[in-house]
């Protein structure tokens, strides 16, 4: 059984045309980490906040446990959340913070201090609760607000964009202190984001959402390697996946499959590329350049190379990509469709 | 650009409040030329007045009570206004009209409403056979109800401003704290009385200070209503002083009751700078 469902799940604001979410169709699987993927007003937040509760729907259904909950108040859903801001209680105390769901819960008073104890241990926070929200860091307040999630054991956790108040720095090891977290309490999670490099390093799977639609739902390798569509293959992936319309059909390959014909083996697609800028990354090099000639001519491209000696700007130089790394899509549909052999001279 | 602030503190507020000082220590009369130093013999002959000390109690209650009302009937219009709803402008307009009139006016209408012969009130009651006819309560003839009245009245013309000021400190706390609190499974009353209470507590306390001062110096509704009577029943510190100081001629008495009420606005004000800077801060 799912532990969060929708069927067909539709929200439409009043006055806009589109939906905000359109017949989302989506399950979870047992203490998996779900990923919502998407750019900001995809409706990633309005999904999240449906199941949580806070929206209703306009139509479909939400299931959680096997149970329709779509007329349900967030307090009889079993779900904790995780707000972008934190939402802590400016005036009470880490502890009684933390202690607020068993309070509004009705769980016997002598436990609280018990429970209270073993979440702010579980998050490394025992020795700040007797401290206001005020006078914690941002790192601290994540960690409070996760507490207070996990001191009632929910169902399910929703995190909305947890990370994002973060300063890149502190985002890295916030990410991999919440994959850890959610690896020891094994709580199924939704997290909700609009950052690839967060749903790549922590989703089981991820769901990529634009203008309400789901996109795909799959693995992060799925969604990079395989994505359903050309928003897929362009919003994952920096520089994004290059796409060139031939013919009838779009043809795409990732930029680190884009390389000096000398470093390609096998079967490979070949153009020439005039060289117009190059960018040292550390560990990578980004180069872009139009193509020249054939029926790729005067497209822009990217290829990201672990080193790009004996390329110099301006230059023109033979650049290939195997073949089965090509991905192919539909020109009017922009889906996905099976590969095929297609030349570009 | 300094020089207007200071010209108009000097000649508005400094000035009449040190000839206030000067005066309740001398037997100044209105038509009297000649003043002499009486030391505290205005302090002492008021101190042993009844009428005085009804008024002092007055003040209080008035004060208080009308405060209780006035921050509860708030906080529910408050929490009623904020949400949209269909006609939520027209009723935000129609809540803040006892304060956007003139208080005399409203005071005048009230004053009709609880009128002795021709109260509305008093007709309606006797209509569904509350009262038996001519059996209505004199609502300003007698004390207690007298006082009453004037509270609640008083209180009526204040509920809009303290209800805007509640207003705006509901919208300024985040939607997230509500809703994590409905998440947390806290429902309507644990997330008023245990989270949003607390939160809005340093403006409420701004519209508690700013009632109270608008109604510890405030003398319309009371002499509209009912000029202090019956029998000084109603009288309260600043209503007394202007009919011993201007309608009695005693100046000096005048004076010297208006500044029973500086100590307690002094501290007040100290109040309120407080809470602001901490709003500040914080």
């Amino acid at each position: 059984m799912a532990v969060v469902e929708t069927r067909d799940l539709t929200k439409v604001f009043k006055g806009e045309g589109l939906g905000a979410v359109n017949n989302v169709n989506l399950e979870t699987r047992e203490g998996e980490f779900l990923v919502f993927l998407g750019p900001s007003g995809s409706g990633k937040t309005t999904l999240l906040r449906m199941i949580a509760g806070l929206e209703a729907p306009t139509s479909g259904d939400i299931l959680i446990g096997g149970r329709v909950v779509n007329d349900l108040s967030p307090r009889e859903r079993r779900i904790a959340m995780v707000f972008q801001s934190y939402a802590l209680y400016p005036h009470l105390s880490v502890y009684k913070n933390i202690a607020f769901p068993l309070k509004a819960q009705k769980v016997k008073k002598e436990l609280h201090k018990e429970k209270v104890e073993w979440a702010a241990a579980l998050l490394g926070i025992g020795a700040l609760l007797e401290r206001k929200p005020r006078e914690l860091s941002g790192g601290e307040r994540q960690r409070v607000a996760l507490a207070r999630a996990i001191v009632r054991e929910p169902a399910v956790f929703l995190l909305d964009e947890p990370l994002s108040n973060l300063d890149a720095k502190l985002r890295a090891s916030a990410r991999e202190e919440l994959e850890r977290f959610h690896r020891r309490v094994g709580t199924t999670t939704i997290y909700v984001t609009h950052d690839q490099v967060e749903a790549m390093a922590m989703g089981d799977r991820v769901l990529v959402l634009n203008k309400g639609v789901v996109h795909q739902l799959g693995t992060p390798a799925e969604v990079y390697d395989n994505p359903a569509d050309t928003f897929v293959a362009t919003f994952l992936g920096s520089p994004p996946m290059n796409l060139a319309g031939v013919a009838e059909l779009i043809v795409g390959f990732r930029p680190e499959h884009l390389r000096p014909t000398a470093s390609v083996t096998g079967e490979a697609l070949s153009f020439r590329l005039r060289v117009e800028n190059i960018e040292y990354l550390g560990a990578e090099w980004i180069v872009s350049g139009t193509v020249v000639g054939g029926r790729l001519g005067g497209k822009k491209v990217f290829s990201r190379l672990t080193s790009a000696q004996g390329l110099a700007l301006e230059g023109t130089y033979d650049f290939a990509v195997p073949q089965r790394e090509l991905k192919f899509f539909d020109h009017s549909t922009e889906k996905r469709v099976a590969p095929r052999a297609v030349s570009l001279q | 650009m300094l020089a207007p602030a200071v010209l108009y503190i000097l000649l508005l507020v400094a000035g009449p409040f040190l000839l206030a000082i000067f005066y309740a220590f001398s037997d100044a009369r209105i038509g009297n030329t000649r003043l002499h130093f009486v030391g505290l013999e205005n302090f002492r002959s008021i101190l042993q007045s009844p009428s005085f000390r009804i008024a002092v109690r007055n003040s209080f209650i008035f004060t208080i009570g009308s405060q209780i009302v006035v921050i509860v009937a708030s906080s529910i219009l408050a929490i009623a206004l904020e949400k949209p709803f269909r006609g939520r402008g027209v009723l935000r307009f129609l809540m803040l009209l006892p304060w956007v009139a003139p208080i005399a006016l409203g005071a005048i209408g009230w004053k009709w409403l609880l009128d002795s012969i021709y109260s509305v009130i008093s007709w309606v009651l006797v209509a569904l056979h509350v009262y038996k006819p001519f059996g209505a309560p004199m609502w300003l003839g007698e004390p207690h109800l007298a006082i009453t009245s004037v509270l609640l009245v008083h209180s009526w013309r204040l509920i809009p401003f303290s209800t805007v000021i509640l207003l705006a400190g509901r919208t300024a706390i985040p939607k997230d704290i509500p809703e994590a609190a409905a998440v947390d499974g806290a429902g309507f009353w644990r997330t008023e009385f245990l989270i949003l209470l607390p939160m809005m507590m340093p403006i409420i306390s701004v519209a508690v200070l700013f009632g109270i001062i608008f109604t510890f110096t405030d003398m319309t509704v009371v002499y509209i209503l009912t000029a202090g009577g019956p029998f000084d029943s109603t009288q309260v510190l600043p209503s007394l002083a202007f009919t011993l100081g201007i309608q009695g001629s005693d100046l000096a008495a005048g004076a010297a009751i208006s500044l029973f009420l500086v100590p307690l606005l002094v501290i007040i004000a100290y109040l309120m700078l407080r809470v602001a800077h901490r709003a500040e801060v914080t």
